[in-house]
């Protein structure tokens, strides 16, 4: 039973925060990251579709804007719109840094 | 018959939920400890019946602690939460404490820190929202200033109302001068009292300071109570529209003072409400469109709730914060201090929802 219970947590655990930059193209797709290579690119993809879609919606409603910074508890997603796509930078907030930013 | 309340306890390992199953019947309340080894389950449970806490471990397959958190904080914003993990990591601990979670805790390896989690709990499960001013339980403003004016005491009284400060100045029972929003006299007075929650504190007296208010204390204090009751009564439809004017010109005022361009409201149903700008529809249906895009963000990448979005153009700046039961969008012209701006945003708002 012993043996057993060595398999009963695969797969068990916490996924981290992104940390790094990434550049996306007009569609969403990731250009170029420094972001950890063991990070699911698929979520890089779902961030970098919901940045342009910021943009998109923004222009839409007569309000373009040419950058943002999206305040999470956690984490802080700032983006640039470039050439369509955009440059977008991932920043995990820790305790030390959140007052700063904040 | 005495309700006892219900604890939903979250772990992946069915070993470790009998054991503290068996240690959390044993608390004082004598609470019904309910289980689940996935956060699917979890969440299900969670719709079924209402829970008082939830205590959920972080490293689990597929949905890990941190993301059923995250659902959890959105969905039951009641249910008080506790992290209990053997993960001694200080981002996790931060991540944690930014969803909101009540309690972190490192699975207990002793006697003496199982009894001091326990008692935590105790005190999670009993504790109760109570309104008011903290420091006199149940007891408005308005009592807080008459004690001091009938006690014929001398003091300073500095009032929070979330990112607002006000200040009451009593010298010998007799209120000589407030402080609020950038307006002083007997202005400031009134806006303070029409503040109805928040924190106060006693500073030294200032005995000296000039006097801007001439009216004897309980003449205030009576036609605030007045003024309240007949907004508050459904027949006074007169006062309520003169209640209304203030407001605007209140809201105008402030907005012409802070130096905004303009501020859209958006409550969480309902019309969006427009100062200073004509498309203030468009402005809101970006601002839901920004608040769904985020809240799928925060999900998918467990990052917490939103805090605020800082935008900007060729034109201006804005600053879309969530405040309550409502989201505001701000403009700012692009002189405006980038460091200053998100503060700046907060007062206006406070001013503008108090």
């Amino acid at each position: 039973m012993g043996f057993l219970k060595l398999f009963s947590r695969t797969g068990a655990g916490v996924q981290r925060l992104p940390s790094g930059s990434m550049t996306v193209d007009r569609e969403g797709n990731v250009v170029a990251t420094t972001v950890a290579s063991g990070y699911p690119p698929a979520l890089l993809h779902e961030v970098a579709v919901e940045v342009l879609r910021l943009f998109r919606e923004a222009r839409a409603a007569q309000m373009p804007l040419s950058e943002f910074n999206l305040h999470f508890a956690s984490l802080r997603i700032t983006a640039r719109e470039m050439r369509g796509g955009a440059i977008v930078f991932l920043s995990p907030k820790t305790e030390s840094t959140t007052s700063s930013m904040n | 018959m005495e309700a006892h309340h219900k604890i939903l306890l979250l772990d992946d390992e069915s070993d470790v939920l009998v054991m503290y199953k068996e240690i959390l019947s044993q608390l004082p309340s004598k609470p019904e400890i309910h289980t689940a080894t996935t956060g699917a389950r979890a969440l299900a449970l969670l719709e079924a019946e209402p829970f008082r806490l939830l205590i959920c471990d972080l490293k689990m397959p597929k949905m890990d602690g941190l993301q059923v958190l995250s659902i959890v904080r959105r969905r039951f914003p009641e249910l008080r939460t506790v992290v209990m993990t053997a993960m001694q990591d200080e981002e996790f601990r931060s991540r944690a404490y930014a969803l909101g979670v009540d309690l972190f805790w490192l699975k207990p390896e002793t006697q003496q820190n199982m009894q001091m989690f326990l008692e935590c709990l105790e005190s999670l499960l009993g504790r109760d929202v109570v309104g008011g001013f903290r420091g006199v339980q149940s007891k408005s403003l308005m009592d807080i200033i008459q004690m001091e004016c009938l006690s014929q005491s001398s003091t300073l009284l500095r009032i929070t109302h979330g990112a607002l400060v006000g200040k009451i100045w009593i010298a010998g029972g007799e209120l000589i001068h407030a402080e609020a929003e950038g307006a002083a006299g007997e202005m400031a007075f009134r806006r303070i009292l029409e503040w109805r929650s928040g924190t106060f504190e006693n500073l030294p007296a200032e005995p000296d300071h000039e006097r801007t208010i001439n009216k004897p204390a309980n003449a205030l204090l009576l036609e605030m109570a007045q003024a309240m009751d007949e907004f508050a009564s459904p027949g006074a439809a007169g006062s309520k529209e003169v209640v209304e004017q203030r407001k605007t010109v209140w809201k105008l005022s402030v907005l012409t003072r802070e130096g905004a361009e303009w501020v859209v409201s958006i409550p969480a149903s309902g019309a969006a409400e427009g100062w200073g700008m004509q498309a203030g529809e468009e402005a809101a249906r970006w601002v839901r469109q920004a608040g769904e895009s985020c809240k799928r963000l925060s999900e998918r990448l467990g990052a917490g709730p939103l805090s605020h979005i800082e935008g900007s153009s060729l034109e201006r700046r804005l600053v879309l914060l969530p405040w309550e039961q409502k989201t505001f969008l701000v403009a700012w012209p692009l002189s405006t201090e980038t460091q200053r701006m998100l503060e700046q945003t907060r007062q206006l708002v406070a001013s503008w929802d108090s």
